[in-house]
This record gives C-alpha cells, sequence and structure tokens, in this order.
C-alpha cells in the first residue's frame, strides 16, 4: 500500500493566502448577515402580533375547516360554477390578449435599438414600472368604479396591469435580437418600417407568443382571484362561499381552479413548444 | 459595377421556385388555421366576459376623469401643489407600509425556509425516494397554485383578522413556488461531489450539506430575493380581504371615494416597490458578483 504524502502546507499558503487567511471582514460577512436576517423576523413576529396560542388555536382552527372541506361537494350550484369558470378563462385569454396587442408599439418605443434616444424611452419604462408596481386587484377595484361589478372590470384590470409587464418583456426580446437580419433589410433598401416588419418581428414574434401564452396561463390564476373584489369569475363565488362558511363548496371551487390551471397550464405549454421548439423553452 | 449574384438558369429555378412556394403554402395554412381558432376562442371568450364594448365607449372618460379626480384635492387645487395636505396621512401610512414590507419579508423567509428544507426531496437526483419525491412534489403545487389571496381569505377565517393571516398565506405561497425553483437548481447541480462525499461513507444530509448547497446557494439566495419583490406586490394587497397591511388602507379610500388618499396611497406604494426592486436588484448584483470572484 502506498503512504499517501502529506500535502505541503506552507508552500500551499503561500501559494494561496486568500484561501487560508481569509480577512476576518470575509469571514464575519455570512453569519453577520444571517443574524441581521434573522433579527428582523423576530422583530417581525413580535411587530405582526404572532403568538404562540394564536398559532396553536388557528391551526386547529384550520384543521377543523380542513375536515369540513371533506368531501367536496357543491350541492345544485354546478352551471352557476361552471359559468363562473368560464368567464374567468374568458377574462385570462381576453385581458391578456389585449394587453399584448396594445403592449406591442410601446415596446418599440422602449427599445433601445429602436429608438437611440433616452428622451422618449426612459419616461417610457418609468410609465410601465409604475404601471407594474400596481397589483391587478387594485386596478381590478379601480375598473370597478369606472365600468362596475362584473367580468367587465376584471378583463381591464388584466390589460392594464399586464400591459405594463408585456411592455418591459416586449422591450426586452426586441433589444436581444439580432441586429444584423435588421441590416440586411437597411442594406437591400428597406425604409425603418421595413426594417421592424422583416428584419425584427420574425426573430421577436415566436419569443412574444412564447410570453403571451405564458401569461394566459399565469393569468388564469389572477382571474381567478379578481373575482374577490367584484371583478367577476370564480373568484367570485369562492369570495362568497368563503364568507358563508360553505367549505366543502369552497374545497370544490378550489378544486375546479386547480384542475382549470392544470389544463391551461397543459395546453399552453404544448403550444409554446410547438411555437418556439422544445430547445428555446427554458 | 458587375453584379455578384448568378443567377440559376430557368428551369432549375423552377422547381426552387415550386418548393419554395409549397413551403410557404403550408406555414400559411398553418398560421391562417390556428389564427382562425386563436379568434374564434377570442370571440367565446367575448361573451364569455360579457363584454360591453358601449360601457366601455360611455365610461372611458370616466376611467381618464377618475384619474384626474384622484389627482384633485377636496379643495380642487392639484395634489401637488400640496403636498402636506395630499400625504396628510403619512404617519398612518407609513406604519402601515412598514407593516406591509414586514408581512412580505417575514412571509418571504418563513416561505424560503420551508422551500428550504423540502426542495432536496423534490428534486429527483437527490431525493431519498420516488415517493416521497412525487409527495413532496404534488404538495409544492398545490401551494402555489391556490393564489395566495386565496390562503388569506380562509386563513383570516381560522387565525382572526390581521397580519399573521397574511404572513401565512404568503409563506406557503412562497414554499409552493420556492420549492419549485429550488428543485430544479438542485437538478441541474453537477452530481460528481456527492458522488465524492458519499464515498468517503458521508450520510445523506452531510452530502447535501457539503456537495449540493456550496453550488446552490447563491440561486437560492437569488430567487429568494426575486420572490421578495414579488412578495411586497402581493402583500400591499392582502388588506384587501383584512389580512394586515397597507391595502386595508387603500380599499377603504376606493371605496369611500376618497380621491386625493388613493393617489397617495398609490403612490407610496409604486414608489416602495421602485426602492425594494433596485435594492434587490442590487443586492443580487454583488451577491452573484461575489460568487463569480470567489
Amino acid at each position: 500500500m502506498s503512504q499517501m504524502t502529506r500535502p505541503d502546507t506552507s508552500e500551499l499558503r503561500e501559494k494561496y493566502p486568500d484561501l487560508f487567511d481569509r480577512p476576518a471582514a470575509a469571514r464575519l460577512a455570512t453569519p453577520v448577515m444571517i443574524l441581521a436576517a434573522l433579527a428582523i423576523f423576530v422583530f417581525g413576529l413580535v411587530d405582526l402580533d404572532f403568538s404562540p396560542g394564536k398559532l396553536i388555536s388557528g391551526i386547529s382552527q384550520l384543521g377543523w375547516i380542513t375536515m369540513m372541506m371533506i368531501p367536496p361537494d357543491l350541492g345544485a350550484s354546478l352551471p352557476l360554477y361552471l359559468k363562473a369558470l368560464g368567464e374567468t378563462l374568458s377574462i385570462a385569454l381576453l385581458g391578456t390578449t389585449l394587453a399584448a396587442i396594445l403592449a406591442l408599439p410601446v415596446s418599440l418605443l422602449a427599445a433601445r435599438n429602436i429608438i437611440p434616444t433616452n428622451l422618449i424611452r426612459f419616461p417610457i419604462r418609468r410609465f410601465l414600472d409604475s404601471i407594474r408596481g400596481v397589483d391587478v386587484l387594485i386596478w381590478a377595484l379601480v375598473w370597478i368604479n369606472v365600468v362596475g361589478l362584473g367580468p367587465f372590470a376584471g378583463v381591464l384590470a388584466i390589460m392594464v396591469s399586464d400591459f405594463g409587464a408585456f411592455g418591459k418583456l416586449f422591450s426586452e426580446a426586441i433589444e436581444a435580437a439580432d441586429r444584423k437580419q435588421v441590416e440586411g433589410i437597411r442594406a437591400s433598401g428597406g425604409s425603418a418600417l421595413h426594417e421592424i416588419r422583416f428584419g425584427l418581428m420574425p426573430q421577436v414574434l415566436p419569443v412574444i407568443a412564447g410570453q403571451v401564452l405564458y401569461f394566459i396561463e399565469s393569468n388564469t390564476r389572477s382571474a381567478s382571484i379578481i373575482g374577490i373584489v367584484g371583478a367577476g369569475g370564480i373568484g367570485l363565488q369562492l369570495a362568497e362561499q368563503i364568507r358563508v362558511l360553505e367549505w366543502q363548496k369552497v374545497s370544490f371551487l378550489v378544486l375546479m381552479i386547480l384542475v382549470a390551471v392544470a389544463a391551461i397550464d397543459f395546453i399552453s405549454t404544448k403550444l409554446r413548444f410547438a411555437i418556439i421548439g422544445k430547445r428555446a423553452v427554458a | 459595377m458587375a453584379s455578384g449574384v448568378s443567377i440559376l438558369p430557368a428551369p432549375q429555378l423552377a422547381v426552387l421556385n415550386e418548393a419554395y412556394r409549397k413551403a410557404v403554402a403550408r406555414k400559411r395554412l398553418k398560421v391562417t388555421i390556428a389564427a382562425a381558432v386563436f379568434c374564434a376562442a377570442l370571440l367565446i371568450a367575448v361573451f364569455g366576459a360579457e363584454v360591453n364594448l358601449r360601457t366601455l365607449f360611455t365610461y372611458f372618460g370616466n376611467f381618464v376623469s377618475y384619474f384626474d379626480r384622484i389627482l384633485t384635492l377636496d379643495s380642487g387645487a392639484r395634489v401637488w401643489t400640496d403636498p402636506l395636505e395630499w400625504f396628510w396621512g403619512w404617519k398612518k401610512w407609513l406604519r402601515m407600509l412598514g407593516e406591509t414590507l414586514l408581512i412580505s419579508y417575514v412571509g418571504t423567509l418563513a416561505g424560503a425556509t420551508a422551500a428550504f428544507a423540502l426542495n432536496f426531496f423534490a428534486a429527483q437526483n437527490t431525493s431519498p425516494g420516488p415517493f416521497l419525491c412525487f409527495a413532496i412534489r404534488r404538495l409544492l403545487e398545490f401551494a402555489r397554485t391556490v393564489p395566495g389571496i386565496v390562503f388569506a381569505l380562509i386563513f383570516v377565517i381560522a387565525f382572526g383578522l390581521g397580519p399573521m393571516a397574511g404572513v401565512l398565506a404568503i409563506a406557503i405561497h412562497t414554499a409552493g413556488a420556492l420549492g419549485k425553483l429550488f428543485a430544479e437548481i438542485v437538478e441541474n447541480a453537477d452530481m460528481k461531489p456527492v458522488e465524492g462525499i458519499r464515498s468517503t461513507g458521508a450520510s445523506w444530509l452531510s452530502c447535501m450539506r457539503f456537495a449540493i448547497l456550496p453550488q446552490v446557494s447563491a440561486g437560492y439566495i437569488s430567487y429568494a430575493l426575486l420572490r421578495f419583490e414579488i412578495n411586497v406586490r402581493e402583500a400591499s394587497v392582502m388588506g384587501f380581504v383584512g389580512a394586515g397591511g397597507i391595502g386595508q388602507e387603500l380599499v377603504v379610500a376606493i371605496r369611500k371615494f376618497y380621491y386625493s388618499d388613493v393617489s397617495a396611497i398609490l403612490v407610496t406604494i409604486i414608489i416602495t416597490v421602485f426602492i425594494i426592486d433596485i435594492t434587490t436588484g442590487w443586492l443580487r448584483g454583488r451577491l452573484f458578483g461575489k460568487e463569480a470572484r470567489g
């Protein structure tokens, strides 16, 4: 058996001083950060009125509620709930499509390779950021004030809030596009619009289509909750049944939402693969 | 100037043109069919969502004037002419805003910790058993598919009104979302260090600690910070269902038509979200920068 030779540590020490004698600041950084994070966490628990007693009684309540939820049962309201689910899917589809249509021209203005000047891009970007900073539920409340209760307010809320997200994502996709094809169009005498149509769009559209599909999927979730504030869809039913403590109906509605989201998820993933190819879908 | 492009003889060209036309025609047909299906779906959706263009046109002025109204003080002046009057409730709002941030912080940290504890079981390459992997995955899926606000609605009934329900709702949703992302990072990790450590006779736990964790911790932190950003937005509406934070103030202001308050609270929320976005972006850049250098 061969004897393993001891490595010469002093030589290694000389070679990699950083690894053997890390400065105290670097060694302490991680524990200090963890301690600080924990300190804020504990402060948060105290400040937000967490108490073990409340937690335990709440959990036992929750256990009781869960027991009440089984088995899921919806009585005689199936047609009503199916209609609400259809409403939710419609809201998601329409809202996302409208947002994409509105966002496309704006994203061109926000892309660095289309509009080189900061003068237009900067305010547009900040404008899109502000829209994104406001949650979809808040937009729903605002639109309810404008067009009244109902799914239409939901469509408009999803439209506005996705407009902000799409504007940013699309402009990023456009910025990531290859410059060479645009130059090719220009070299053969195309106008600025030709450059966008034949140089940029073929590269960008598949990416955009993938993002739109993904958003339709995630908006099915959003659309299922905006009903909670009165903007139509299945969330309205869900919130009502929770308020009147009809737990069996609640669990059925939650299951319905889960199934619908899973179905949309499945379809949109298939479509995304078909549009961009397997490799491009991260 | 001599042309560098050579033209093929006509018969050869005709064959190529024909093939090209066929390929394009097939593609066009596909696109047309897809567009038709999509338009049909849209049309159905228009009826499903009770879209009424007349309502929109009649009330669209309302939307514009709504912003006009929320930017006007009770005295009729524009809000920015009198910031003190506009932000008259800034002490209360800042406190609520602090509560919102704390809700999202505590919720994110608790959720990330749960996700951290579960993700090694949910990742295919490190899970001790396929059944456990499947079960944990379904659990995480459930936690992330049910919207956070639905959890909040239920928790408000179980735990009572207040921020605790909001924190727990955010924590559960975060655990589901981060658990999946964390597990994906683990699945992409290099398995050679695990084999190396395994070969020294180490337990499963040591394998995770010394082989996987050093590879994935930066990704974890990055995703957790990103999630914190999202959760701040989410926490800002938890108050809508009584689960604490600034949403409570906002919903009261919107429902009772306290116009200038609406804009003041919205501005506060937007600025906070900006600051959080920039800070976490900077932090992520620093952490990743460090990782790359180390």
